[in-house]
């Protein structure tokens, strides 16, 4: 017999969530209730302690049309594109842009078909029990949608929500889609978002994660995909707020002459623990596959990369790169990188590197002795070494939204 | 004078030795001097020293130019006094465009002298002047900062930089090493286009070569972090016939 766990503040207020949420979270709870949140000795959670970090669970969140719009007015959503507003966890039709023909939005909460949740996927399960609205996204075969469109998250109040979102995009279409996760000032809202992304064969697609919450907020996101043949996904990932976040990206990549890019930055300030969990399973011969995370941490900050990818016997010709590259900026700032190659098929590419650095001495005063003061100085050096990673961005707009991200972060942490 | 160095003595940090011991050298407003000397006789270390480069520390002796002392202040301060520094080995700053890097450097050196920022139109018109004297593509001033330059490229964009920053003292540290005569012909003339009454240049090189193209008013001989020789252009032309053992041997 196994001792029950004794359990934790934040597990005692999920639990209490979870019991008031019905049927669909009863496998949640009774897995919490057994075995409480990971901790370090589970491996998918060694570096993000969740049980020890996860402080509270608050109340679920709501929202009306009123509170809907004050919250885009204030958030800025105005970014050019289709925005579908998301606010406390419920979407607001009402307020969304009109979509083109070619795209079909549902808003539905998904009770069934969840598939199988492995026991380490706390974020999946959390998600299954606390799920109460979410999109499912359709775009049509051969559908070119210049307009990027934006599912903006916002939360106005320390509440929780949870959403999961599907979409499905046709054969040789082609988008851009963003996630934006956003707070208003000082709340300590928690939120939870699962994505189920199938992209179709031929397709090219853009995913942008935005996650800009403030400095009390918990995030906890999954973006599942699978890729088809011949197509052509882009994930890119901006990590410029939140005290606890947890990003997993887990890419199953089926069709073969498919190309992934995974481009990530995170900002890591003062108190904050920002968790980037990558997994590729490469299934079929000839594709590739570009990792690249770029981190900056300040004050005690914490950073986690974790990128595992998995290369099956069948998936000759894969060519699959991953790089890690952090600056670390004070003597308290942290980040832990855990590159993981599983190799099966015995004609494969595969390469990983992960780096620690601080600012050169050399060029701070190259920059210095030019006039440039050390703070605006130390900033450039800073944004070259993130920025790189958005440059040469076929949507250049989002090459922009994301400079203006780093611009803002590093005025408030440089 | 416009800078005078009196008894210097400059050890680095990191493992104590000293490389500057004693230095005393005056240079006046419209002055263009010379310093040769040996490798390791300080030459580098002196030019980082008046930039202010942390990794070397002052244990003994002034600096001050027009009158100021400027040991205690910071790279971006001294820049802003009117010091320049032309790198030996300029760096590379992947990441960093080089126009804005530019326009940044103008503007933070403007703005700390309670003058109003450039506009970029402004900005652009006066990077394709110089450019253009400096034989300097605008295309490379498309790219990250110094990365992917040829040898002289970064050299003439040191002193395209030089030229848009108009300082009052310009420091040439072995700007002619790694250039051929053609690109050492384009730099020395960037250089006596900004020759001007009111702007000295301390210019270090190995060799007499560079002087014939500027040519200096006085010329000293730096050996064992001290000054022990100065004269005119002749002694320059001495030292290219004769090296540097017999300055060396009379003044021990």
């Amino acid at each position: 017999m196994k001792t029950p766990v004794k359990h934790t503040i934040g597990e005692e207020a999920l639990l209490g969530l979870l019991q008031k949420a019905g049927p669909q979270a009863s496998q949640t709870l009774k897995s919490i209730n057994e075995r409480g949140l990971p901790t370090r000795r589970v491996e998918a959670w060694h570096y993000t302690d969740l049980r020890n970090l996860l402080k509270n669970y608050p109340d679920v969140g709501s929202s009306n049309e009123a509170t809907a719009k004050t919250a885009m007015a204030t958030c800025k959503i105005g970014l050019p594109g289709i925005t579908l507003p998301i606010i406390n966890g419920g979407y607001h039709p009402e307020l969304a842009t009109t979509l083109p023909q070619k795209i079909l939005v549902a808003s539905q909460c998904q009770t069934q078909d969840w598939g199988e949740i492995a026991k380490d996927d706390a974020i999946g399960l959390m998600n299954m029990g606390l799920a109460s609205d979410g999109l499912t996204i359709i775009v049509n075969e051969n559908a070119l949608i210049e307009d990027r469109i934006c599912l903006s998250h916002i939360m106005t109040d320390t509440k929780s929500a949870a959403t999961r979102h599907r979409v499905k995009i046709g054969a040789g279409a082609s988008l851009t889609l963003m996630e934006r996760h956003l707070t208003a000032n000082r709340v300590a809202a928690v939120t939870n978002t699962v994505c189920d992304l199938e992209v179709g064969d031929r397709s090219i697609v853009t995913w942008v994660i935005d996650q800009q919450m403030c400095d009390l907020a918990t995030r906890f996101g999954q973006l599942n995909v699978n890729l088809g043949a011949n197509a052509e996904l882009t994930i890119l990932i901006l990590n410029s707020g939140g005290k606890l976040v947890r990003q997993e990206i887990n890419v199953e990549v089926t069709g073969e002459g498919s190309e992934l890019n995974i481009r990530g930055v995170n900002l890591i300030g003062e108190g904050a623990h920002i968790d980037v969990t990558t997994r590729l399973d490469l299934r079929v011969p000839d594709t590739v596959s570009n990792e690249i995370f770029r981190n900056v941490v300040v004050g005690n900050g914490h950073g986690v990369f974790q990128g595992l990818i998995n290369v099956a016997s069948i998936a000759q010709k894969t060519d699959a790169r991953m790089a890690c590259n952090s600056l670390l900026l004070s003597d308290a700032s942290e980040f832990s990188a855990k590159p993981e190659l599983e190799i099966f098929a015995d004609d494969v590419q595969c390469a990983h590197g992960a780096t620690v650095s601080d600012i050169d001495e050399d060029q701070l005063f190259y920059l210095m002795a030019r006039g440039i003061p050390e703070k605006q100085s130390r900033e450039l050096l800073i944004t070259a070494f993130v920025a790189e990673v958005f440059e040469s961005l076929e949507v250049e707009q989002i090459g922009e939204v994301l400079n203006e991200r780093i611009d803002n972060w590093l005025s408030n942490n440089g | 004078m416009m800078l005078e160095i009196k008894n210097l003595h400059v050890k680095i940090v990191e493992d104590e030795t000293e490389i500057i011991r004693g230095l005393d050298l005056s240079i006046k407003a419209g002055e263009v001097a010379a310093i040769m000397g040996p490798n390791g006789s300080g030459k580098s270390t002196l030019s980082y020293v008046l930039a202010g480069r942390d990794k070397y520390e002052v244990t003994e002796g002034s600096v001050t130019f027009n009158g100021e002392n400027i040991l205690d202040m910071s790279p971006d301060e001294r820049a802003v006094s009117g010091i320049f520094l032309a790198f030996q080995y300029p760096m590379e700053i992947p990441g960093v465009a080089t126009m804005n890097f530019l326009k940044a450097a103008m503007n933070s050196q403007r703005k700390a002298r309670g003058q109003a920022e450039l506009l970029t139109p402004e900005f652009i018109r006066l990077v394709k002047q110089s450019a253009g004297d400096l034989g300097v593509s605008m295309d490379i001033l498309k790219r990250a900062l110094n990365v992917g330059f040829s040898g002289g490229e970064k050299k003439r964009a040191e002193i395209l930089q030089m030229a848009l920053l108009e300082p009052n003292l310009c420091i040439l540290d072995e700007t002619d090493s790694g250039l051929d005569i053609d690109a050492l012909k384009i730099v020395a003339e960037g250089v006596n286009a900004l020759r001007d009454k009111d702007r000295a240049f301390l210019v270090i090189t190995h060799y007499q070569r560079l002087l014939e193209y500027i040519v200096p008013d006085t010329v000293h001989v730096l050996y064992d972090g001290r000054i022990i020789q100065s004269g005119d252009k002749e002694l320059a032309l001495h030292l290219e016939k004769n090296g540097y053992a017999d300055v060396i041997a009379s003044a021990a």
